[in-house]
């Protein structure tokens, strides 16, 4: 049995702790809330410089090349920080889009763009409400180009190019790639629960769109494409959720009240005893999940929602409670609380909500158990 | 990252399985609702003994234990092994998890040798059963609150008191009991811990009829019982921290959910209508078989990351604290749920009529106990905040006050 990270892998991850905890304290993740900026550009250089862009990038690209787990591992410090940076965006979910699905072309064109920071990227799938559906998707790419609105897009406006889920003229729906600085391309600002991850609603208007290759073409493509991110998005919110668990329990052991620490009280000791096994519970089912990524296994669909729903039910449950410990200070805009409500709350729209991916996971039990 | 065996592991599990498939019959799933889990009869009994002396004659009975007790010298990893593929048989289990988990472990960390050696190769071999007389009626999760007197008489002390929740007591040999021998001491420091005989002039067992009917545990009452110093474990009023060594093994010997799984409760809903539609297309039923699954892949990877620790010969994380708090409350909640979704007929017990052989039945009887015994879901709430989280102990008006001179209560 070997279901844990390695030692360089643990390695990377305090290293990643430490760099972030110094570079993305909650003062600069405000510049970003408050609109100052943005997003944290010297942190995504630095980040670049670090080889963080391209961590699962081939080498022959620019890339680190070390893999998924590491990358996850990054995701994972990423959601600890609160970081208002397009990592989401641009590393796990259109980087890897060109590296899964880009032609060769493609990949020559932006992955070394991405890594080095030079180029940043997005991925725009929703229409509005609703979770991921072919049904839903009323983008259309006629004789290479594309109209149609995508909204909510995280990064929307500070991004070179998309990756933007579209019906081919068959009826297909494909990935295509978008140079969002083409004319017939609008990026309107949206406001939405945490402005420190800024989105947009972009409306192309007959653009010019290349599709990417076969396995970028088809929903099931598209779908197992989204299952990956998932798992990585999973290790975004298992860290956020396990700074809250930190910061609610820091809290309680140094706030005082009827003359005695309000940790000692058991209302707050099984509150938090309850976030601390909701976070192991979904750590465990993340690690399944970077396994699955990892070795490509039959599982992954499984393992990519059980981390998806885990994650997220920790996350919602960890960030809300935390706020509750922390009394009426929780309620300022002075504590971060709000910072990792509004995250967590964001994190779990983005790639589908809970119930499709509940729905998927008794669909594959369904299949596991049939008779 | 894998699950995989290193070659060691892998070779030690192929070694198992064969022992197990030469002498034992895999699960089936027509079997549920009828497994051997408790004691119930004298055969189920014999059962249980003649198995455990086929555990014992290939070296599979206590697999961590040293050579020289019978032992097979193992690691922590090879007993889990062990474990896990025992699971997917169908062989007759509950009467030696407590005296081999928790009892004899604690003989061997402070008996003399001449007693090793009497007494750990006949449990081993099943011939001989431990049981643990700890709790009392006014000492459960407060078991430092206990009662039951030992007084230094000579060369023996003499036991007045009783004990409760006592597991199979009707059927073992022998006890591990902690007492108070000095009431006047701070509630901690005044115990003392032995083991005695269970034939002793002066112990009466009275098993105590449960919720589901049956009767798995006992009171057991001493009457002027006499126990030899020689059968003193540890120093006198160091009855505490022996005790604590018992109680490390307890939630690993108590065991997870035994009742019906996530996977059981798909087969019910595959097979069962909900407003005129299948019970598995239902959006409700859908979610809460999510949120099951959910969480029982969450243990079962947990229980992996604690055998990773294991397997790299280091000392597991504070993460393996959450199973049993997880698998019992799911264990109650999977029960209710199916019978709910049994709707007009969800209380029949009637094993030729309700599905499974009435396990879902059975477990809203039985699920409860699991989250009371070893460590209740509160008191396990409260060891993970208190020694994973580092939040502080409750006040406590029972410390630095003789023991005798606390508020009791009504009783």
């Amino acid at each position: 049995m070997n279901f844990d990270f390695s030692d360089d892998m643990k390695l990377l991850r305090e290293e990643a702790r430490r760099f972030l905890a110094e570079r993305s304290s909650s003062k600069q993740v405000r510049l970003v809330l408050d609109g100052k900026t943005d997003f944290d550009r010297a942190l995504w250089q630095s980040m670049a410089e670090l080889g963080w862009l391209g961590i699962a990038v081939p080498t022959d690209f620019g890339g680190s090349d070390l893999g998924y787990e590491a990358l996850c591992i990054l995701a994972e410090e990423v959601g600890r920080a609160c970081a208002s940076v397009p990592f989401s965006s641009s590393v796990y979910l259109a980087t890897e889009a060109l590296v899964l699905a880009g032609t060769p072309e493609q990949k020559r064109a932006w992955l070394p763009k991405l890594v080095s920071g030079k180029a940043i990227a997005t991925f725009a799938l929703a229409e509005g409400a609703g979770n991921p559906s072919a049904r839903k998707i009323k983008c259309v790419e006629r004789d290479g180009r594309l109209s149609g609105t995508k909204w909510p897009v995280a990064d929307g406006a500070m991004a070179d190019f998309a990756v933007v889920v579209a019906q081919s003229a068959d009826g297909t729906p494909s990935l295509y790639l978008v140079d969002l600085t083409a004319s017939g391309v609008t990026r309107a600002p949206l406001q939405t629960l945490d402005p420190a991850r800024p989105h947009f609603k972009l409306t192309f208007d007959s653009v010019p769109a290349e599709r990417l290759s076969l396995d970028g073409r088809g929903w099931d493509n598209i779908v197992k494409f989204i299952e990956r991110a998932a798992i990585v998005m999973a290790f975004e919110q298992l860290g956020g959720a396990d700074a809250c668990l930190a910061s609610a329990t820091a809290y309680a052991k140094e706030r005082y009240a009827f003359g005695r620490p309000i940790g000692s009280f058991q209302a707050i000791k099984h509150k938090l005893a309850d976030m601390y096994v909701g976070n192991e519970l979904a750590r465990s089912n993340a690690y399944w999940g970077a396994w699955a990524l990892t070795k490509n296994a039959a599982e992954l669909p499984l393992a990519a929602a059980s981390a998806r729903v885990s994650a997220t039910q920790a996350y919602d449950f960890a960030a809300k409670e935390s706020l509750q410990t922390h009394g009426g200070m929780g309620m300022t805009w002075e504590t971060d609380c709000h910072l990792f409500v509004r995250r967590s709350t964001i994190l779990s729209g983005a790639l589908g909500t809970t119930s499709f991916w509940k729905d998927r996971i008794v669909t594959s039990l369904e299949m596991r158990n049939a008779p | 990252m894998d699950f995989d065996d290193t070659p060691e592991e892998a070779i030690f599990r192929r070694e198992v399985r064969a022992f197990l498939n030469t002498h034992a019959s895999p699960k089936s799933p027509s079997s549920r609702g009828l497994r051997r889990r408790f004691i119930r009869d004298a055969a189920d009994l014999a059962a249980a003994k003649a198995w455990q002396g086929k555990k014992a004659a290939a070296g599979f009975a206590a697999i961590t234990w040293p050579k020289d007790l019978g032992g097979r010298g193992g690691t922590a990893i090879e007993q889990v092994i062990y474990n896990q593929e025992e699971a997917d048989f169908d062989v007759q289990r509950g009467a030696f998890e407590i005296g081999l988990g928790m009892c004899v472990p604690t003989l061997m960390k402070y008996g003399k040798p001449q007693q090793l050696k009497r007494y750990v190769a006949p449990a081993l071999r099943g011939e001989e059963i431990w049981c643990q007389l700890f709790s009392e009626p006014s000492a459960g999760s407060d078991l430092a609150g206990l009662r039951t007197r030992a007084v230094r008489d000579g060369d023996d002390w003499v036991i007045n008191g009783q004990k409760i929740w006592t597991s199979g007591a009707h059927f073992c040999d022998f006890g591990i009991i902690v007492t108070r021998t000095d009431p006047n001491a701070q509630k901690h420091a005044g115990l003392t811990f032995f083991f005695l005989d269970m034939k002793s002039k002066g112990v009466e067992v009275r098993p105590i009829k449960q919720i589901s009917g049956a009767a798995n545990f006992n009171e057991v009452f001493f009457a002027d019982v006499r126990i030899p110093d020689e059968q003193r474990l540890g120093a006198v009023g160091d009855g505490w921290k022996v005790s604590l060594t018992t109680l490390m093994n307890e939630r690993l010997a108590v065991g997870d959910n035994t009742g019906p799984a996530v996977e059981d409760l798909v087969d019910l809903a595959r097979g069962l209508d909900l407003d005129d539609a299948p019970a598995l297309r239902n959006g409700a039923v859908r979610e809460k078989l999510a949120d099951w699954f959910v969480q029982s892949q969450g243990v079962k990877l947990t229980k992996f990351r604690t055998m990773t620790a294991l397997s790299r010969g280091q000392t597991p994380g504070p993460e393996a604290s959450i199973t049993k708090l997880v698998s019992a409350k799911q264990g109650q909640d999977i029960a209710a749920f199916a019978v709910d979704l049994l709707g007009m007929a969800g209380a029949v017990t009637d094993t030729e009529l309700s599905p499974m052989h009435a396990w879902f039945q059975q477990a809203v009887l039985q699920a409860p106990g699991l989250r009371i015994a070893g460590g209740s879901d509160e008191i396990l709430r409260n060891i993970i905040a208190e020694r994973v989280l580092g939040l502080p102990a409750d006040v406590r008006v029972d410390k630095d006050v003789p023991f005798n001179a606390l508020p009791t209560g009504a009783r």
